[in-house]
């Protein structure tokens, strides 16, 4: 298990391989289909992002409405391939790093590998989890997209795997071809 | 005849709603334990060790075991000898209206499919089954269904010349396409037989079967057992690292269908396999 900090330097993200088991602290922003949809309509009108994508992390969360008196409710990631249409644009202007869960398509694959990013997987449906590795929570923009607002979160050892390394290698090509017994049916 | 109310019925869907977020079903529990004690690889295992923690944090913390807390799918059981007094989808969608709202549930169904993809604000409507069967009672069950896991769900019609072998092919043709999309370990229900609408339906009540029955007849619950096998020798595994538990379960239903066909359907549940059932 490692334990990083944020913001990753270069050589932490150059050194983590498809697979190794992280433990991240430090400021990550929230982000899913609406956030993005919105975000890149600002950077099409030329207008300014709400925050500075630089060296930041997106993670791909709709959490449930948090309890009174609770900071965040449960929060396990979301179906990625959902955010890959705006991926490499936002990796393009200095996006270091992406959380989420399930597959991303080449393009994506290539950005990353082009601009020595980072995606993390998430264990989905881990939501409860989850909740309990985030120690604040304050909705930075988009307030009236609910669940899919844009909420700047402290995150204390949230355990994560990496599953697209800054080469390009992928975490669920290799685990399931280590594991595949060969299809018995022929 | 006997009267049931919709107070009633709303209160039962209320809690349901609520409580089958935060509490994942004792077949699904158990299941995830003996996998755990399974699965060889370590980055599996210690994926399946967080499921077992957030399920038990869930419960402890009422907080939802995932944060999508799904579209409601209702499956409801009318005695023909049953009557509701007022309206037994409007009492169901309130439930589900006050439980999203009292549970601090998320609202995820949009009005309109294509256009407008509007919020509806309260999780509603959901989507209700009925079945007419014998007796006074009203059953209900009250699955919440994540849309992770629902998006990869597929339908074929297959040809009757297809035989055992097409219908093992399109399972795990679909397994293979999910991929680590909807959070395995999964649970799979198979439907074969009925017509394209009906098949789908088959499906989706064979996943929500308790882990562990099997078909009656036997043919079909040796298939049961073969395709799991399959299924999990196809490396998925949890989260989708890599591992040898890729489905906790996978359940059949058929029905009879017309001479020249032969539909199947693959309904895929993440392992936040989330029911609830009342009897009234
Ligand atoms: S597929 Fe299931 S576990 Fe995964 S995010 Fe959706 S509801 Fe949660």
């Amino acid at each position: 298990m490692i334990k990083l900090t944020l913001p990753l330097s270069h050589d932490a993200i150059v050194n983590l391989e498809a697979g190794d088991q992280v433990l991240l602290s430090g400021t990550i922003y929230t982000a899913r289909d609406a956030a993005h949809k919105r975000l890149i309509g600002l950077l099409n009108e030329g207008k300014e992002l709400p925050f500075d994508l630089v060296d930041q992390i997106i993670y791909y969360v709709g959490p449930t409405p948090n309890k009174p008196g609770e900071i965040f409710g449960s929060g396990g990631p979301t179906t990625s391939g959902r955010m890959d249409a705006y991926a490499p644009t936002l990796l393009d202007l200095g996006l270091k790093g992406m959380i989420g869960k399930g597959l991303r398509q080449q393009s994506v694959i290539d950005s990353i590998q082009k601009n020595e990013a980072l995606y993390f997987g998430a264990i989905g449906g881990a939501g409860a989890y989850i909740k309990s590795c985030i120690t604040s929570c304050e909705i930075i923009a988009f307030e009236d997209l609910g669940p899919e607002a844009i909420r700047k979160l402290e995150v204390k050892d949230f355990p994560l795997t990496v599953v697209i390394d800054s080469k390009g290698n992928d975490l669920y090509k290799l685990g399931k071809e280590k594991y595949l017994r060969g299809r018995t049916n022929g | 005849m006997r009267e049931i109310s919709e107070k009633e019925i709303i209160e039962v869907v209320k809690t349901m709603c609520i409580d089958a977020n935060r509490q994942l079903p004792k077949d699904v529990t158990l299941a995830i334990d003996r996998a755990y004690q399974c699965e060889d690889s370590d980055l599996g295992k210690e994926t399946l060790g967080i499921l077992k923690e957030n399920a038990s944090l869930a419960y402890e913390t009422l907080t939802p075991i995932c944060q999508d807390t799904g579209m409601v799918c209702a499956f409801v059981e009318i005695g023909q000898d049953v009557h509701v007094q007022g309206s037994l989808e409007g009492a169901i969608n309130e439930g589900v209206r006050l439980g999203y709202q009292e549970g601090y549930l998320r609202k995820s169904v949009v009005n309109d499919p294509l256009f407008d993809r509007k919020n509806t604000t309260d999780n509603t409507p959901a989507i209700i089954t009925y079945d007419i069967v014998e007796g006074d009672q009203l059953k209900i069950i009250i699955a919440p269904k994540g849309f992770g896991s629902e998006n990869m769900c597929q339908t074929k019609m297959l040809k009757p010349s297809d035989g055992v072998q097409g219908v093992k092919d399109f399972v795990l043709k679909v397994v293979e396409d999910a991929g680590p999309n909807p959070c395995p370990p999964i649970v799979i229900g198979v439907g074969i037989g009925g017509s394209f609408d009906r098949v789908a339906l088959l499906s989706k009540k064979a996943m929500l079967r308790e882990i562990g029955t099997h078909h009656e007849d036997e043919r079909y619950a040796a298939l049961e057992d073969e395709l799991l096998t399959m299924v999990n020798d196809l490396g998925i595994g949890p989260a989708g690292y890599g591992g040898k538990t890729t489905a906790l379960s996978l359940n059949i239903e058929t029905y009879p269908t017309h001479i020249a066909g032969m539909p199947v359907a693959v309904s895929i549940c993440c392992h936040v396999a989330r029911h609830k059932e009342v009897i009234l």
